[in-house]
């Protein structure tokens, strides 16, 4: 197949960037959509141009490394599936497809389609783990967990930290990212002592980076692994309960 | 003596001491480092991935000084979250006869008696003490309605010791030590360092003293000091150019730290995994695994008649050759991963392969689904199947999976000491990059248990080990001239990569050495094909530094330029491969000399003449490598040959 692509380009972050329009012919409808960006690339080179750059990694939807906008929408048409994931089939012979980075004040361009998600990294750091040392466990089976809850935990521990969420959001925000992290400890036994003071601080190192969330639900749409909008309520819950706890306990 | 000392505990008349108490005693015996003192030694961890963070993560919490270094934007993102099955472990949760031994005794064999015993035997020990941490950590393994930790049997074990979190096992434990780490980090024990990629190790007076690195964003080269330096990198299968490991994944950092002077152990032992989707076309960037499990209830086969073209729901039965159930009849489709590979070979290659370009046999469900209907195999496979459709277009309830092997682990790696230090003092290499614990084969879901084995469980103490008589050594300095000369040699390849402008990608040359490499030294090698092999990788490596392109500067984010150096790389241990695999006149594990097989064509090894494991020196470049032996013996797994018939 051939298509038409507009892809953005960007040689720096503190650079204007610009679309610029490249013909993608022969595409096998086999082809994933980074295949397809490859052999764009391949004959960048050759021209003697520098090739788009774009994240990936895995090329299996688990990593989260890659991620852009396309035609306006998140990791693409198809839902459940990661940019990486897509492929060619589900596009038209003769398609024209805009290709951007994700745009998020949170997510600066460092280039053409790559972002800076560190910030993702600084909420972990503010709470996303258990106080655990190695070798301070005891035998795994003397703290049982429910099936539910551990399936319910597992779903939200899904999440790949690729920030679909965050380029969907009207606001920017990361409340999906952060509620899914908060949802997975705090579900389990093991990460309930530290429930409410993870929430409070994690919480915060969000909304220091990234916009406010208004309940549009896009997050949930274009989020490739499905995690569900229900965390984002029960991390407001939490957060609720925590400002007044922590604040009695300071 | 060999150079080699595998420095395994002897007691004081020179031999081993048992086993089973070995590491325990052996703690004791070793050196520690008094918890005031250990923040005045720095650490170096290059990799973040199951081995390196959770090394990283537990030398912070000891309080050690750590800097942890990935070339990937944030160390969630390392090849380990791609695992899918599960972690082994010994802790006989079913009771159907599982135990520490038992576990010791199949990695082994498994391994068919290429590995170090005191290693496996650790390893096993510590098994049980990962699914603990993991559990503690909050990693979300699966459990059963009482709550308690479900197993499932895994890669043809005879026990259920497998521990797993859906089809993300990989994800969930990586994301536990990653969250270790970033605890650490906030704790300010650790930095990380990220878009860093390391791109060679600083020796000074035989001790492995720092790193140089270039910031992928910037392009800055910079360098980087420490008491000790631990390389947790990964493995080398992309050398195939097609494989199941993640785009990135490369050896620059082994292999830097080989020329080095840290010896090559075992560099052609390759897992080839039998059940991956076949590539589809030239410009396929990577095949993708479809999870072992799906053996367990798929029936593979291919027409009897070479060039039958007819779709497969066409071909009646009596013209369909079950393979593996007609060689094998008690093991069938559940026989290990080598045999199930080789076989899918012999019969593409005689012109059997099905699918479009021929290349892959079928597994099909059709029998599984009309014994147990169609929900019930469903349940069971359903995130594999809607994966399998996505990628290839087909639904393989109604039309059977087209699979065929790919190029998956690597147990080859730097040759590592009981210690899990290389032969450059200083220098320690765990995880995947390391020859490890897997001798000639590695067994399902024993990847990420040595990962966070040597990462939680045996380096923390090890290094305590190494560094306890060096308090107060003196700093070297960024000044040094062993820093300023490993700079050097960096910035000028950079230069030199960028300044060739020849006419062909990165690319071509990464797919034309993978081609190299998977015709004579992949699935069945032999004599010619190795000494073919041996004449044109020299000849693809003159032709990649003469004619290769990579446009853009060294000064900003340039993928072509960080491929460049990789692939260079790969062009030289793609010749080591060869060469050991020539050395090796003997079948072992994923290693197939055709030359050495039973009457009934399967691998056959040669224990009098082969039971060593091979570790190469660097002379020089363009010099070929040194062999050293580190001779092997078994004292509790009696050497046998496997049988599955
Ligand atoms: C598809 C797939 C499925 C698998 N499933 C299983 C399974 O079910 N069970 C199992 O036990 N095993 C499985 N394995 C194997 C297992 O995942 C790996 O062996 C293991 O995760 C390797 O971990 P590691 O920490 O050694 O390396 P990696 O996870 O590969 O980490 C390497 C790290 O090193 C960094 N790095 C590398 N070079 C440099 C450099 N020069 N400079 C800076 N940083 C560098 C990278 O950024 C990364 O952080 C699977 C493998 C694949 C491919
Ligand atoms: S490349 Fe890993 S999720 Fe897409």
């Amino acid at each position: 197949m051939n298509l038409t692509l507009q892809v953005w380009r960007q040689a720096g972050p503190d650079v204007p960037g610009s679309f610029a329009t490249y013909e993608a012919t022969d595409i096998s409808a086999d082809a994933s959509f980074l295949e397809m960006l490859d052999l764009v690339n391949e004959r960048l080179v050759l021209d003697g141009d520098e090739p788009i750059e774009f994240s990936h990694d895995c090329r299996e939807g688990i990593c989260g490394s890659c991620g852009v906008m396309i035609n306006g929408v998140p990791h693409g048409p198809q839902r459940g599936t990661a940019t990486c994931q897509l492929h060619m089939r589900t596009f038209a012979d003769g398609d024209e497809i805009v290709i951007e980075p994700w745009r998020a004040s949170g997510f600066p361009i460092v280039k053409d389609l790559v972002v800076d998600r560190s910030p993702f990294d600084e909420i972990i750091q503010a709470g996303g783990y258990v106080t655990v040392d190695t070798g301070q466990a005891q035998d795994a089976n003397l703290t049982q967990i429910p099936k539910e809850t551990a399936d319910l935990a597992m779903d939200a521990a899904a999440c790949i930290g690729c920030g679909a969420c965050v380029a969907a959001c009207p606001n920017g925000a990361a409340q999906l990212f952060t509620s899914a992290k908060l949802a997975h400890l705090n579900l389990l036994p093991q990460g309930d002592a530290e429930r409410y003071e993870r929430t409070e601080s994690m919480v915060g190192v969000m909304e220091s980076y990234f916009g406010s969330c208004t309940n549009m639900g896009e997050c949930e749409t274009a989020c490739p692994k499905e995690i569900s909008i229900d965390f984002i309520a029960m991390m407001n819950k939490d957060y609720v309960k925590a400002k007044f706890r922590n604040r009695r306990s300071a | 003596m060999s150079v080699l000392d595998p420095k395994v505990p002897l007691d004081d008349d020179g031999n081993e001491v048992a086993i089973q108490t070995m590491w325990e005693d052996h703690k004791f015996d070793m050196d520690l480092v008094n918890p005031a003192n250990k923040r005045k030694f720095s650490v170096i961890v290059v990799g973040t991935g199951l081995a390196g963070a959770s090394a990283a993560a537990t030398m912070g919490e000891l309080g050690y000084d750590v800097d942890a270094f990935t070339f990937h934007d944030s160390p969630r993102r390392a090849h380990s979250i791609a695992a899918q099955g599960g972690i082994n472990a010994a802790k006989n949760y079913r009771g159907d006869g599982d135990s520490i031994f038992r576990l010791f005794y199949d990695t082994v064999k498994g391994g068919d008696f290429r590995s170090r015993e005191a290693n496996v035997y650790r390893l096993a020990q510590v098994s049980n003490d990962i699914i603990d941490q993991a559990a503690a950590q909050g990693v979300p393994f699966a459990r059963e309605y009482g709550g308690m930790l479900a197993n499932r049997s895994f890669g043809g074990a005879q026990v259920s010791r497998t521990f797993y979190a859906r089809g993300q096992t990989g994800q969930q434990l990586l994301l536990g030590a990653y969250q270790a780490l970033e605890r650490q980090v906030a704790a300010g024990k650790v930095r990380t360092h990220t878009h860093k990629e390391m791109l060679d190790i600083v020796v000074v007076d035989g001790r492995a003293r720092g790193i140089i690195c270039r910031d992928l964003i910037t392009g800055e080269i910079t360098r980087h000091e420490a008491n000790a330096v631990v390389l947790a990198t990964g493995g080398y299968s992309n050398a195939f150019y097609l494989s199941t490991n993640a785009m990135a994944c490369n050896a620059t950092a082994i292999w830097r730290a080989h020329r080095r002077g840290a010896f090559f152990a075992n560099a052609c032992y390759t897992q080839i995994h039998p059940t991956a989707i076949p590539a589809s076309d030239e410009f396929q960037s990577k095949l993708t695994l479809m999870s072992e499990s799906l053996r367990n209830d798929g029936r593979i086969w291919v027409p009897t008649e070479v060039g039958d073209d007819r779709a497969p729901s066409d071909i009646p039965e009596d013209e369909r050759d079950y393979y593996l159930e007609r060689k094998y009849p008690s093991f069938g489709n559940l026989v290990p991963r080598d045999v199930a590979s080789r076989n899918a070979k012999i019969v593409v290659d005689e012109g059997r392969g099905v699918g479009p370009l021929k290349n892959g046999v079928y597994l099909d469900f059709a029998d599984a689904i009309e014994r147990l209907g169609f929900d019930v195999v469903w349940d069971r496979y359903s995130n594999l199947f809607e994966m399998y459709e996505r990628i290839t277009g087909e639904d393989p309830t109604k039309r059977p999976m087209r699979i065929f092997p790919a190029p998956h682990y690597t147990m080859g790696g730097l040759w590592v000491d009981y210690h899990l230090m290389t032969t450059v003092d200083g220098l320690f290499a765990i995880g995947e990059c390391n020859f490890s614990d897997h001798g000639a084969n590695r067994l399902g879901a024993s990847a990420l248990m040595q990962g966070l084995a040597d990462g939680y469980f045996v380096l923390p103490y090890t290094i305590g080990n190494f560094l306890a008589d060096k308090l107060n050594e003196g700093e070297v300095g960024l000044d040094h001239d062993a820093f300023a000369a490993a700079e050097e040699v960096v910035t000028a390849r950079t230069k030199k990569l960028l300044a060739i402008d020849g006419s062909r990608t990165v690319d071509h040359f990464h797919r034309e050495l993978g081609k190299i490499l998977w015709d004579y030294c992949g699935m069945a090698r032999n004599e010619d094909g190795l000494v073919k092999a041996l004449g044109e990788i020299p000849a693809l490596r003159e032709e990649f530094w003469a004619d290769v392109k990579v446009p853009g500067s060294g000064a900003t984010l340039n993928s072509s330029l960080e491929k460049a150096g990789r692939v260079a790389d790969f062009l030289e241990l793609g010749e080591l491969m060869v060469r050991d695999a020539l050395d090796r006149n003997e079948s072992a594990g994923g290693h197939f000399r055709e030359e050495s097989q039973t009457d009934e064509g399967e691998a056959k090894r040669d224990d009098e003449n082969y039971s060593y494991v091979s570790a190469w020196a660097w002379q020089g470049q363009g010099e070929a490598q040194e062999l050293h032996k580190e001779p092997l013996a078994f004292r509790y797994v009696p050497p046998s040959q496997r049988s599955y018939k």
